[in-house]
């Protein structure tokens, strides 16, 4: 008897006790379903992470004014503004393996075309931070050298604004004015998407770091060209953490900190900081796909449970299929197949519960779900894996019933 | 009708472990039945009469002597060839029928057929065949459930006819039958050993018994009678009285 006789007999009695079949089913495709829906979330948020990391810009590091203290009182970081344009400059001169240092500003605008307005944030940049931060230009140009240097009022937009503000209409060359200044708008930036907290990274517009500081961003006069930020992209992520050092090094020596007094300013790895933070979702995630697969476990058990009893119940079938010249391991094939067919089909089954499941949470919640293909084939051949697991004890026990005994069996 | 040593037993012991005890359910058997032949047996319960169907039917092997069938020694093959044997050679049919619920009678009949190796249009063709023999005809598609118990039983038969064995085996086939239906099932019986067909039938039936050829009578795991039916008729002695 070929494997495919034996399906056919496997799926006869199955369909034969349709509702117990469905029902010992139903924890393979629990488990089954659950452990994919939990992977999809999984593989989802990990996705976004990479689209994040992306986004950040390649090997960031991040330079900001940390705590201070004005007598005696440590103050909150970023209050005094210690950083400079020429900080940025001379990490850039001094360190080779700095590709980029962006020296900006940050502040809050009012944006206003014709009877339109928008509240935003602006960011006083020079070209470096376009680099450093991945940004790219998809309508019209970045900044000149000249215009930076000038501080001309010239603007680009963030895909957000640039959509609230002119819809579908052509953005470059029009006029918008922030804070009643009147700007000539030199480009759209393309789309980033939102941080991991949820902030819409498109809802920015972008101008030269002197118009800012002369025009946009109030600030004390006390440190000369201070800036909020260095954006720092370094050469190779090999080098982040040396580079980090001669950073140190350097502003220390440059701010004339004394040995016994702390960094007046603050280095962050931004890629870092997103990765710590996924890692704990990836830590949860696997917490729940593991708890799933408790439940994939219970649902074989199920399996073994009921073919137990089937075995039992089919006590005189196995005795006539074996006077009638059914080998013991004709017999072992038939129990065994009709337990693998159970799991496979509760895979299956458990499989669309998943997408349903996963892609209805996303469409609801928002979260983010991506389900690959060998998840789902690994699913499916790991529920048979189990029907054979599960299936094999009962089936063995079918294959041994001595033919004489079980035809008597009442 | 052709003639031949069907099956033989020479000296044939089984002896199984209840427990601590030995049970000697057959003792110092020997007999042949030949091709033809219909064989009733009888005997009381635990007189060895099951014990010898099985041995019979290849479902069991002795502990002592040989059995053969069809020329080929029984003892000391392995489960699989002893299944193989049963599958190519015999036939069973049963006091309870044993048909597969909630499945056609054409594929009740054809099981045997698929442990076979045999290809599935070949299966229900000579499935039809042996259905259309048994005069169910109208009855391929229906289930145990929709049947009688007559029609049940020979569904039984046709299942045990379908690989066209050389030894039909009957274990009390009437046993669940009424009186009516059970002399019609003995009928086909009768019509099937006219046709060449080599029947043991296992009863305790009197009347049953009577429709055979030839009677076994088992006690303790003895034959204390054989006989054949014109002996039986005319008051003869059997063949084992006469050599005593």
């Amino acid at each position: 008897m070929n494997i495919l006789e034996s399906m056919l007999v496997a799926i006869v009695a199955l369909r034969t006790n349709l509702m117990r079949s469905l029902l010992t089913m139903l924890g393979i495709i629990i488990g089954v379903a659950a452990v994919i829906t939990m992977v999809a979330m999984g593989s989802g948020a990990q996705q976004e992470v990479d689209q994040q990391i992306a986004a950040l810009g390649t090997n960031l590091l991040m330079v900001t004014p940390g705590y201070s203290r004005n007598h005696g009182a440590r103050m909150a970081a970023g209050t005094r503004l210690r950083l400079t344009e020429d900080d940025a400059r001379m990490l850039k001169e001094q360190i080779p393996e700095i590709v980029a240092a962006a020296p900006t500003m940050r502040g809050s605008v009012q944006v206003v075309v014709g009877n339109t307005n928008w509240s935003t944030t602006v960011q006083g940049i020079d070209n470096d931070y376009i680099v450093a931060r991945n940004w790219v230009v998809t309508e019209g140009r970045v900044f000149e050298p000249r215009e930076v240097r000038s501080g001309a009022k010239v603007v680009l937009l963030g895909r957000t604004v640039a959509e609230e503000l002119f819809g579908e209409a052509r953005v470059v060359g029009q006029s918008v004015r922030l804070n009643n200044v009147p700007f000539r708008v030199t480009g759209v930036l393309g789309p980033k998407g939102q941080t991991m907290s949820g902030q819409d990274q498109d809802d920015v517009v972008m101008v030269p770091l002197a118009t800012a500081r002369g025009r946009l961003i109030g600030h004390s006069r006390a440190v000369a060209k201070a800036v909020h930020v260095i954006m720092v992209s370094v050469a190779d992520a090999e080098m982040m953490d040396d580079v980090h050092q001669q950073i140190t090094q350097l502003l220390r020596q440059r701010h004339r900190i004394r040995d016994d007094v702390e960094n007046s300013f603050r280095i962050r790895n931004m890629s870092e900081m997103v990765e710590t933070r996924a890692e704990t979702s990836r830590v949860f995630n696997m917490l729940l796909a593991a708890v799933a697969s408790v439940s994939l476990v219970v649902g074989g058990i199920g399996i073994m449970n009921i073919m137990l009893v089937s075995v039992t119940e089919r006590t005189r079938e196995i005795g006539l299929r074996r006077a009638v010249g059914a080998r013991a391991r004709d017999i072992l094939t038939q129990f065994l197949v009709e337990a693998v067919t159970l799991c496979t089909l509760g895979g299956a089954v458990g499989v669309l519960l998943a997408i349903l499941i996963a892609y209805g949470t996303a469409e609801i919640t928002g979260w983010p779900v991506a389900l690959e293909w060998q998840v789902v084939v690994l699913a499916v051949v790991f529920s048979a894996a189990i029907g054979v697991f599960f299936g094999f004890y009962p089936a063995r026990k079918a294959a041994n019933q001595n033919p004489i005994e079980a035809l008597r069996y009442e | 009708m052709m003639t031949g040593e069907l099956v033989e037993f020479e000296r044939v012991g089984k002896m199984y472990h209840v427990g601590d005890s030995e049970v000697h359910a057959l003792e110092e058997v020997s007999l042949s039945l030949e091709v033809g032949d219909f064989v009733s047996v009888i005997g009381p319960s635990g007189s060895g009469k099951s014990t010898f169907m099985n041995l019979c039917g290849c479902l069991d092997t002795p502990t002592r002597g040989r059995v053969i069938i069809d020329g080929v020694d029984v003892a000391g093959m392995t489960d699989d060839a002893l299944a193989e044997l049963r599958n190519q050679k015999l036939g069973f049919v049963f006091q309870q029928f044993n048909l597969l619920p909630r499945t056609t009678s054409l594929d009740n009949v054809a099981l045997p057929l698929l442990y076979a190796g045999v290809k599935r249009k070949e299966r229900h063709r000579k499935a039809r065949q042996v259905m259309a023999l048994v005069g169910l005809s109208d009855r391929m598609e229906h289930h145990p459930s929709q049947l009688s118990g007559g029609q049940q039983q020979r569904v039984a038969i046709a299942r045990a006819l379908v690989n066209d064995p050389v030894l039909l085996l009957a274990d009390e086939p009437t046993g669940a039958l009424d009186t009516r239906t059970g002399a019609e099932i003995m009928a086909l019986f009768q019509q099937l050993n006219n046709r060449g067909i080599s029947i043991v039938l296992v009863t305790h039936e009197q009347d049953i018994a009577a429709a055979a050829r030839r009677r076994l009578t088992f006690r303790d795991g003895r034959v204390i009678e054989d006989r054949t039916i014109e002996q039986l008729r005319f008051g003869q002695p059997d063949a084992r009285e006469r050599n005593a």
